[in-house]
């Protein structure tokens, strides 16, 4: 367990890895990144059973999928603060030769992705199959994934939700960024999504609501309600109601920077919202 | 020239399902997934003996390809069964992202491949399968030609390690190969020799080119005949080495030309050894409803078809 003044500042330092990133390649998907930043750090810092080091197979530890793989940028910060690869290869986002691709990939060996994700839709069938593993070599270990509520119009999304349900997948934790915007606009604008809840529930899923899901203390309490929800049959749904651009006052509240790099100016004046706490890389 | 005898005719998706069985009892790793057609697919021997190895996803093929790429993660193969259209077409930015660029050791196995699926018509039959999977980088892609055959590359893709697209049909052809035959991926067979045409054919089509050759050799033309069984990675040196010798070639497969295995030939010939080529195929259609000799006769993918390309393709020469 981790307390939370350390997890915040672990969620400050990311923002900042995130905002240079996309700032210094202008380009990649700072709002999403930053919506999930409470929920990723501690995440990984706090809820996850994981292993020291890497391995593909993820065997006798918590195994964790990017569904929407455009928030990249703070996967990544993640994964680096954790100790999964050198922070320093943060400078390689997006650039020529890097193992940090546009989005999330196995490609080039980057240690902590086991999955390429960016298409999006397809994680949660991928996240079901590695569960269906687990229980085959009788590990107890928990799969998490996230995505995006607006990945949700995706139709492959229902069949694997249709699929975990009928077949019992209860050693799985799907959490939804639920921002209720996409690039175009709004979700209830684009396509509205009518209620989650009641859709997940209706599929046979369990299904729990973090209504803060910018507040550590409450991704803690919200995740280990999830986790004890585990093992009871059915396969465990978060709605994480996230704020996108949070911590930055001018990408909060609207949907303009999904996949906008800041200029010089706004990333001095982001940053100054959030002052270095661990290093920069 | 050799002669091959049908030891009686046996369709090549009971090769998939003996192999699938077999692999059930040797290879504990092994995973089946079907999407509601396990009957046509001939897994029922190994959903029978191995319950809970054996995945029922309905139909749903697009949840089919992601849940096997994630069944890879903590060491299990996955074979995933389903009529050859909706293996590949169908889930095609599924097998790109999750199983090919993510190199992810998936077996997509399809059956009722090519146009003698037959009376179900153009919805269900698949023509473009092998160009699909051979753009995709890192996929292997095998079209077999008889049940033996069909059956060894089944054991032989699960010693593999990646992604491989192993391709066959619904209908009884003849059986031929021998039944104890080692499957080596990439490495193609040569049937006869001959000097004056070599055809390389793959699937179904083979069979019909060992009977287009003895109508050759009555009419005084000697045919070599390749089994080319895996279309990537492709056995260049295979088809080099018999071109050097005939000096024209044809190639046979029941798929459209476009993408196809006669592309990939002439590719190969294109960059090392410029020669005469004609191709047995469909031209760039649709299927449609009929018995699959009907049809094979229709779109020109018989013996006869192999014949009149192997004389003119000689002329050119």
């Amino acid at each position: 367990m981790s307390d939370n003044k350390s997890l915040e500042n672990l969620v400050t330092q990311v923002r900042r890895d995130i905002l240079r990133m996309v700032h210094k390649v202008n380009s990649g998907h700072p709002g999403g990144s930053l919506g999930c930043a409470e929920f990723l750090v501690t995440l990984y810092n706090d809820i996850m059973k994981l292993n020291d080091g890497f391995d593909m197979d993820g065997k006798n530890e918590d195994v964790f999928f990017l569904s929407n793989g455009h928030i990249s940028p703070v996967i990544y910060s993640v994964l680096a603060r954790r100790g999964y690869f050198p922070v320093e290869e943060l400078n390689t986002f997006r650039l020529l030769d890097s193992r940090l691709q546009g989005h999330p990939t196995t490609h080039e060996g980057l240690p902590g992705i086991r999955i390429a994700s960016g298409s999006l839709g397809q994680g949660m069938s991928v996240a079901i199959g590695t569960a269906l593993t687990k229980k085959l070599n009788g590990d107890d270990h928990l799969v998490y994934s996230l995505h995006g509520d607006g990945e949700l119009q995706e139709g492959q999304i229902w069949e694997a939700a249709m699929y975990a349900a009928g077949n019992k997948v209860d050693n799985y934790i799907a959490t939804i960024d639920y921002n209720q915007k996409q690039i175009d606009g709004a979700t209830d604008d684009v396509l509205p999504l009518g209620s989650l809840t009641a859709k997940f529930e209706a599929f046979g899923w369990d299904v729990l609501e973090i209504t803060d899901g910018n507040n550590i203390q409450a991704i803690k309490e919200g995740m280990a309600e999830a986790k004890a929800r585990t093992g009871n049959g059915k396969p465990v749904c978060v709605l994480l109601h996230t704020e996108m651009g949070n911590g930055v006052d001018f990408m909060m509240h609207t949907h303009a920077w999904h996949g906008k790099a800041p200029n010089d100016e706004q990333l001095e004046t982001a940053l100054a919202q959030n002052p270095e706490t661990l290093g920069d890389y | 020239m050799k002669k091959y005898t049908n030891t009686g005719s046996k369709d090549t998706r009971s090769g998939f399902g003996d192999g699938l069985t077999e692999l059930g009892k040797t290879n504990p790793n092994v995973v089946a997934l079907c999407a509601d057609l396990t009957g046509s697919l001939k897994m029922n021997a190994f959903k029978d003996n191995h319950p809970e190895r054996f995945f029922q996803i309905g139909i749903a093929e697009a949840n089919m390809i992601g849940i096997a790429a994630g069944m890879t993660i903590g060491g299990k193969i996955p074979f995933t069964g389903t009529f050859a259209n909706f293996s590949t077409g169908r889930v095609y930015d599924q097998i790109r992202q999750s199983v090919a660029y993510s190199d992810k050791n998936v077996k997509i196995c399809a059956s009722h491949a090519g146009i003698t699926l037959g009376e179900d018509g153009a919805t269900h039959q698949i023509l473009e399968d092998i160009g699909l999977m051979k753009m995709l980088p890192g996929m292997t892609v095998i079209n077999t030609c008889d049940y033996n055959q069909t059956k060894a590359a089944t054991l032989a893709i699960a010693e593999h390690h990646g992604p491989v697209y192993l391709r066959f049909g619904r209908p009884k052809v003849a059986n031929f190969t021998p039944e104890d035959q080692k499957f080596e991926i990439g490495k193609a067979v040569q049937l006869t020799e001959g000097t004056d045409v070599t055809i390389i054919a793959t699937g179904h089509l083979v069979w019909e080119a060992l009977q287009a050759a003895e109508t050759l050799e009555e009419a005084g033309i000697s045919a070599e005949v390749i089994n080319i069984h895996t279309i990537k990675p492709l056995d260049e040196e295979a088809i080099l080495t018999s071109v050097a010798k005939t000096g024209c070639v044809v190639t046979a497969e029941e798929h459209n030309f476009l993408g196809g295995l006669g592309e990939s030939v002439a590719r190969t010939l294109a960059l090392h050894k410029p020669t005469p080529q004609e191709f047995v195929a469909t031209n760039d259609t649709f299927g449609e409803s009929g018995t699959p000799a009907q049809l094979m006769e229709k779109y020109g993918l018989n013996a006869a078809s192999i014949v009149k390309a192997s004389q003119k393709v000689i002329a050119r020469k």
